[in-house]
């Protein structure tokens, strides 16, 4: 493909999330508001990451943890580790990778479920039946990403804090008292507001992908593969770039 | 039926001049179709002829990039999603492959139509449901998923969920292709059938012409993406143009031999 032909797909790529975003806030408020497949979104998005979340925030804040210690040892790093955990994680680690592990999982399915009826007329059906597949698909699942990746974030962050906690207490001999207390004056509700904040966003911009890929899937089998790789690498430079731009706007407004 | 019945012309359906193209393919050049009330007109064309595509714009699932089409009176090529609601409900679609959602039982397939769009109480959802099933010749199989459904149990059902909510027209893309001759007899069949206990206007787009000669009145020919020629079954038989001829030869609807002076008119 030409230069010119590869920045023309780009633009309309771009103008087509854009529309498609529009839609799905329009959508949102029309009713029926399709309550059961909300609720069966959440469940999947938000109750089924549970696992690779806890698991993933643990070990972050143990590496954190261990990181930080040996990285401030010449300076006493061992007093700041409370502080160094919780700073990052709650401001960028806990929201970016969260995201960044939803999204690989989250993401990929609704694209390879979306194109799979994409390619199988499933779509046209809706629309042929005088159904928004926009209403009736991706608005439940933008919102319950939406609303699910910042508890997810939250609840990343709780766990990456008490992972840290873990290794302070057993591996570098510091209180949970002072480890805890040193969280405690640390977080400010500024970081906190910032970090949940952005994952409101994440979530957007990953269901919205997703969904997007997915509608404009074609080519049977393979498209749907293609579709969901391209989702997934579409989703994750997304999470990033949002992060840096959203960073830059809270420092600013703080 | 309706109030909207024969306002334009007689035609239910019209399609002026409607050119479509894919990126570089252009599909459809100057397509003019116009589709009678209570007919069955039969779409043939080689493939990738347009046939599908035609039918899509009936629907307002495709826009055309010129031309009109007109549904029921109105013209529909400009419309958006949600003012082609409510033509499309007078419409039913059966797809090539069913269009069958996959995460939803047979039943629940069948009444998505009427829910979506009415407030059908329950037990006479069940009823209306359970009516549609046994025109298609299932009854009793509403609890089955799509996936445990041969090829032509799947467009069985969705000939049903097409026909549920009671529409004026009823598009068929394919019905009779990937089956084998027995389960396609059966689905001509059923579009005879339908016809006739439904009062509905069909337009069924095939390259069988068994089938086609089967179950339509009137057949269009669709060539690079322009209505060729358009007559009745008994026309197509004695007077088809050579491109069709052609068409119809091979499977010994017309004779093969060229047709004789005396014969043309």
């Amino acid at each position: 493909m030409t230069i010119e032909g590869r920045a023309e797909a780009l633009f309309a790529y771009v103008g087509g999330l854009a529309a498609l975003a529009a839609e799905t806030l329009r959508e949102s408020f029309r009713r029926p508001f399709e309550t059961r497949i909300f609720l069966t979104q959440c469940d999947q998005i938000g109750v089924r990451s549970l696992s690779i979340v806890l698991v993933t925030a643990l070990f972050i804040g143990m590496v954190l943890a261990l990181q930080t210690a040996y990285a401030l040892a010449d300076f006493g790093g061992k007093l700041f580790i409370g502080k160094v955990v919780s700073l990052s994680l709650v401001r960028e680690l806990a929201p970016v990778l969260m995201a960044l592990m939803v999204g690989g999982r989250v993401g990929a399915g609704m694209t390879a479920e979306i194109g799979t009826m994409k390619v199988t007329e499933q779509i046209d059906a809706l629309r042929a039946m005088a159904t928004s597949p926009v209403r009736k698909l991706v608005v439940p699942k933008v919102l319950a990403t939406t609303a699910m990746l910042p508890l997810l974030t939250i609840i990343a962050c709780v766990v990456g804090i008490a992972g840290g906690m873990l290794i302070a207490v057993s591996n570098l001999n510091l209180s949970s008292n002072f480890y805890m207390r040193s969280v405690i004056s640390t977080l400010k509700y500024n970081d906190i507001a910032s970090g949940v904040g952005k994952s409101f966003f994440f979530g957007f911009a990953i269901a919205l992908i997703a969904c997007f890929n997915g509608l404009r899937t074609s080519g049977g089998a393979d498209g749907v593969g293609r579709a969901t790789t391209q989702t997934v690498v579409t989703s994750a430079i997304s999470v990033l770039v949002i992060d840096f731009f959203l960073t830059k706007l809270f420092l600013m407004v703080a | 039926m309706s109030e909207t019945a024969n306002t334009f012309d007689g035609a239910i359906i019209d399609l002026r001049g409607v050119a479509k193209a894919y990126g570089a393919k252009q599909v459809l050049r100057d397509a003019t179709l116009a589709v009678r009330r209570g007919e069955v007109l039969v779409i043939m064309g080689g493939s990738g002829s347009g046939k599908s595509v035609t039918l899509r714009h009936m629907l307002g699932l495709e826009h055309p990039d010129a031309g009109e089409v007109f549904a029921f009176g109105e013209e529909i090529s400009r419309y958006s999603e949600r003012e082609l609601a409510s033509v499309r409900m007078k419409f039913g679609m059966l797809f090539q492959s069913g269009g069958l959602f996959d995460s939803m039982t047979v039943f629940e397939n069948v009444a998505f139509p009427l829910r979506e769009h009415s407030d059908t109480a329950e037990d006479e959802l069940a009823r209306r449901v359970e009516e549609a099933l046994a025109m298609v010749q299932l009854p009793g199989s509403g609890q089955l998923m799509p996936v445990d459904l041969s090829g032509g149990m799947r467009k069985r059902v969705g000939l049903a969920r097409a026909i549920v909510h009671h529409p004026q027209v009823i598009l068929y893309d394919e019905p009779t292709t990937g089956l084998d001759p027995i389960t396609a007899d059966k689905i001509n069949e059923l579009i005879v059938d339908l016809q006739h206990r439904l009062e509905v206007t069909s337009i069924v787009v095939t390259h069988d012409i068994q089938s086609a000669f089967y179950v339509g009145d009137r057949i269009a020919f669709l060539r690079d993406g322009v209505f060729e020629w358009t007559g009745t079954m008994d026309e197509a038989r004695r007077n088809a143009p050579a491109t069709l001829r052609e068409f119809l030869v091979t499977s010994n609807v017309a004779s093969a031999q060229p047709i004789e002076a005396g014969e043309r008119r």
